[in-house]
This record gives structure tokens, sequence and C-alpha cells, in this order.
């Protein structure tokens, strides 16, 4: 039985060990033994010059870190105040809300991509970072995971700080959000990883390569580029890879266990 | 806090008076509050429930709720990419727009080729999942959070990188062909065969989706508790036959999750064959959502948005009819 289980594992390992190898081979030992799959040497880096040197993933890799920071920042704030208000305090409209939440959720991206372009030509931000930011500012999966957490969380503690003269934003900061840090942790990752790997977006919204970021660069090179010259490639392959791989080597408790609760509620 | 209640009035009042010093400024200043103004409205809440919540009703609105009406009122209409400069000089034409979609051979060959990726992938994807966390569930418990989070890791993986992968990978001269030449298989042209590039396309979409399902059910096996687990061995019942009488069964709810979610996500899959062959070769790994991004560039916008909106009632009534089917019978 454990064999079975290593020997599936293995073979969904295998194309990290694809791209971990190939993308120190140089051009020539793509054209000279195309099937092999360890590199000549791992000290080929070259692979990984080009691509900030030539293929200009420097600032690509800045858009995304932008774009990233931003997103975890916004949703770490609003869509916990959303999650904690539609949990927490009585208001008109809340159900309503809520509802169109989970339907975010459920909508097919390819239906409202178009449309949602046109709103940002209205709005006169294409090609800019801004506009790739602002549908990931707030995830509803997001608001989704603060709210089931605020469920949770005792109604007598808030009262009992209202009923002290506590405003309602100073309740949330001093007394909900530090109870509800696994959620917040969740969500950060969530959010992260979410806005790293983001690509249509991006890639429709984009219309200047400054405001690439790494997937839509990797994207739009490897649609153009000659498809044998895999070596640059997957060097982008790795750098993209890599930054969401640490965070979530180190943190996948909380991220495995938000997916699992939230998906079961 | 027993004078406070009496004064109050009990529980419901006091919910509902909620800190009178804020019902007039609203966002929480601390001014100190006499236990005479407990009794108060509750409009405060109201008030401040919609600040917490102004952010994302604004985005969601302006970026979803906002693009969906949008996508709605083109696809009653013959919109095309020149009209845009005017949108509301194009014709209302109910659902010509619907009926031209469903009779055209390219929509169709799509739905074709969905269907095919849902009935490849969803099987394979839930049954390899359920099987891994029937496997790590019984396992040796210090590995496990390992075997879990290598399972895990393709789900996090970068799609545009995973995608390049598969196609270096799956070149004819690549590492996977090499692989089998060493077993004296010579495999075919994954990318290039009409044929195979679906099977290929597909199991990228599979790698990506094992470790997402195999969470659930290991958050459903778990679930199980040990006092049923230990009355089926006691009956004498093999492993296997316990597996298939019992967990199984007891699974219900998880399952139905877990195909619901699956096959969701197949039907819209769109990065994959996008990414991997662009549609192709010879449109064979064109999905419905591929189709629906194709032709808007091509300008036919309104076509484009009434397919994707037959693509949601798909999903819908698919959706449903597996809820019906596998829903818990209590």
């Amino acid at each position: 039985m454990y064999a079975l289980l290593v020997v599936v594992v293995l073979m969904l390992m295998l194309p990290f060990a694809w791209v971990l190898f190939g993308s120190f081979k140089s051009q020539g030992e793509f054209m000279a033994n195309p099937g092999a799959w360890l590199p000549e040497s791992f000290a080929f880096v070259q692979n990984y010059v080009v691509l900030f040197t030539e293929k200009g993933f420097g600032p690509f890799l800045v858009n995304s870190l932008i774009v990233s920071a931003a997103a975890v920042a916004g949703n770490l704030v609003f869509s916990s105040m959303a999650g904690y208000a539609l949990a927490k305090l009585k208001f008109r409209g809340s159900k309503i809300i809520f509802i169109a939440v989970v339907g975010a959720m459920t909508v097919p991206y390819v239906a409202i991509f178009v449309p949602q372009f046109l709103v940002i030509v209205q709005m006169g931000l294409v090609d800019t970072l801004t506009a790739i930011i602002l549908p990931v500012l707030i995830m509803p999966i997001a608001v989704f995971i603060m709210r089931q957490f605020a469920l949770g969380v005792p109604d007598e503690l808030l009262e009992a700080a209202r009923i002290e003269g506590a405003g309602e934003f100073r309740i949330f900061f001093r007394i909900f959000l530090p109870l509800v840090g696994p959620a917040l942790a969740t969500v950060g990752i969530l959010t992260f990883m979410y806005s790293w790997n983001y690509f249509l977006w991006p890639l429709i919204v984009a219309q200047s390569s400054s405001v690439y970021t790494l997937p839509v660069g990797l994207a739009v090179a490897s649609q153009t580029a000659n498809t044998t010259a895999f070596g640059v490639l997957l060097a982008g392959a790795m750098v993209v890879l890599l930054p969401v791989l640490i965070v979530f080597l180190f943190l996948q408790r909380y991220f495995i266990q938000g997916v699992a609760t939230t998906g079961l509620k | 806090m027993a004078s406070l209640d009496t004064r109050v009035g009990g529980p419901v009042t006091r919910r509902s008076s909620a800190p009178p010093a804020s019902a007039v400024t609203s966002s929480g200043s601390q001014r100190p509050v006499s236990p005479r103004g407990q009794k108060r409205l509750s409009f405060s809440h109201n008030r401040i429930g919609w600040i917490f919540v102004a952010p994302l009703v604004i985005i969601l609105s302006l970026f979803t709720v906002l693009p969906a009406v949008i996508a709605l009122a083109m696809s009653f209409t013959d919109i095309g990419a020149a009209d845009l400069r005017d949108p509301f000089a194009v014709n209302f034409t109910a659902f010509d727009t619907f009926i031209q979609v469903l009779t055209d051979q390219t929509f169709l060959r799509a739905l074709f080729n969905t269907t095919l990726f849902v009935v490849i992938s969803v099987p394979l994807t839930v049954g390899i999942a359920f099987v891994l966390a029937l496997i790590l569930n019984n396992g040796i418990r210090r590995l496990k959070s390992f075997f879990r989070a290598a399972i895990y890791l393709p789900v996090i993986t970068n799609i545009v990188a995973a995608a390049v992968i598969w196609q270096y990978a799956f070149t004819v001269t690549g590492p996977v062909n090499a692989g089998l030449e060493t077993l004296s298989i010579h495999g075919p042209n994954w990318l290039g065969d009409p044929v195979w590039a679906v099977p290929t396309v597909a199991a990228l979409g599979i790698w990506r989706n094992i470790g997402t399902c195999m969470i659930f059910f290991l958050a459903g096996l778990q679930g199980i508790p040990e006092e049923v687990e230990e009355a089926a061995s006691m009956d004498g019942a093999g492993y296997w036959g316990r597996v298939l009488h019992m967990t199984i069964p007891l699974l219900r709810p998880t399952t139905l999750l877990v195909m619901i979610l699956m096959t969701v996500s197949f039907l819209n899959i769109f990065d994959e064959p996008y990414l991997v062959t662009h549609g192709g070769p010879l449109g064979s790994t064109q999905s419905l959502a591929l189709w629906v991004y194709e032709q808007f560039g091509y300008g036919n916008i309104a076509p484009s948005m009434a397919g994707s909106f037959i693509l949601l009632a798909l999903v819908g009534i698919i959706a449903a009819v597996q809820f019906r089917v596998l829903r818990p019978k209590h």
C-alpha cells in the first residue's frame, strides 16, 4: 500500500524534477540530447541570467511583488472587515451581500472578463498595475473564510466591549482580529498564492511589457519563443514557482486547514 | 452586570442598543457611555455595518456584478467589436444569438471536447485522490504531512509554469518519451496529435486537482468516528469490504462536494488548453471557455457572451443534477 503511495507521489513530483533539471541545460544540450533528464552541470546558470538581462524578468518580478503585496494587504484588511460585518453585525442587506459573495465565487471567469475589461477601459485604467490589483483587492473566497471564522467568535466578548463603550472599529481591531489569527494566516497565504499565480486578467489588461507580472511575462515568452529553446523558459518557470513553493512549505498547515474547513462548510 | 441587565431589560434589548455613542458618530469613537443611553435604536449597526462592507460592495459591484449584467445584456443583442464605440446603437435580437451559437459547428466541437475533458478527468481525479486519502489516513503519522504536502504541491503551482513544463516534457523527443523508450515503448506525439493532445492536456488538469480533492477526502475520513471503524472491523469484514460498504457511503457528503467542484472546474477548463496547445491541434483541445475567449478575439462579442451564459447554464444544470443524485439520504 505504501509502495503505491510512493509511486504515485513520485509521479506527481516528476514535473518538478523536469523543470529543475531542464532549467540548467544549455541550448546545445537540448539539441544534442533532448530526452536526457539530468543536465550536464548544475552550474550552468546562463538561463537564469538571460531571463533577467534579456527577457526583462526583473521588472516583472517587481510588478508581481507589488500586486501580491497589495492584494494580501487589501484582503487582510477589507475582507476581514467584510467577513466580520457579515457574521457579527446585523444590518439590512447583509444577507444579499453574502449571497452575492457566494455567487461571485461560482461565476465562471470567462463570462465576465470581457465586460470587466470594458469597465476598466471606461475607468481609463487599461495597462496599469492598478487595474490588475483592483479585482483581487478583495477576494470573495477571503470574505467567505473570514465570515466562517467570525461566526465562531463568541458574541459575548463583542457585546461586553460594546457595553463598555468601545466603538465598532476598536472592537474589530483590538478584540476580533487577535482572535482570528489562523484565519488571517489562511487568507494571507491564499491571497498571496492566488495573486502571484494570477495570469489571465493581467494578460488581458496589460498592453505594454512594463506592466507585465511574472506569469504574464512567462506566458508571452512561451507563446512567442521558439519552443525548442526551453532552457530559459524553464528557468522562468522556476522563478515563478519558487516564492509560492517556499511560502507553502513553511505555512502549509494553515493553508491546508483553511481549504478543508471552508470546503466542508 | 446583573444591575445592568435589569435596567436594559434582557438580552434582546441589549443587543439592539449598540453603543449609543457610536449612534451619533457612527464610526466607533470611544466616548464613555452612560448606562441610561442604552435604549437607543439599532440603526447604528446599519451604518457601521455598511461602512465595514463598503470596500467589498464597491469592488464586487464594479468588477463582478456589473460585468455579469453587461455580459447578459450583450448576449441578447448582435453587438460586435466595431459596435463598442457606440454600444447602445446595436440591435436587440432576443434569442437569435443564442440559437446562432448553439448551431455553430465550432461551438458544438468545443462542447464535445469539453465533455471529453470532463469524462476523462473527473473520475480519474476523484478516484486517485480518494485512494491516496485512504492510504494517507492509515499511514505513518510522521511522514503523513510530508506526503500530504507533496501531493498538494501541484495545486499551488503556477499554471503558466506548469504549462511550460508540460510543453517541454511532452514534446516528441522530451523526457516523457525518453523515459518510455527505456521501457521500449515508443511514445506518440503527445502535443501534436489531435487524438493524444486531449489526454495530455487533461493530465495537466488532473495533476493540478488531485491535491484539492485529497484534502477534502482526508477531512471527511477524519470525520468518521473510530467506534464505527472498530465495529466494522470486528464484524470480520475484510479491508476492502469495509471500504466499499462502510467508508464510501459515509463519505457521501464529501464525495458530493468533490464531484461537483471538479465537474464545475473541468467544465470551465480554460488555462490548460489555452496555455499548452492553444486549443489545437486542429481544434481538438478547444474547450467551451476557450471558444468564448477566441470568439471575443475575433470580435464576435455577442456570440461570445451568449456562449458564456450557455456554459454557465450548463454548469448550473449539471451541478444541480449531481446534487440530486449524490445527495446524502437522511
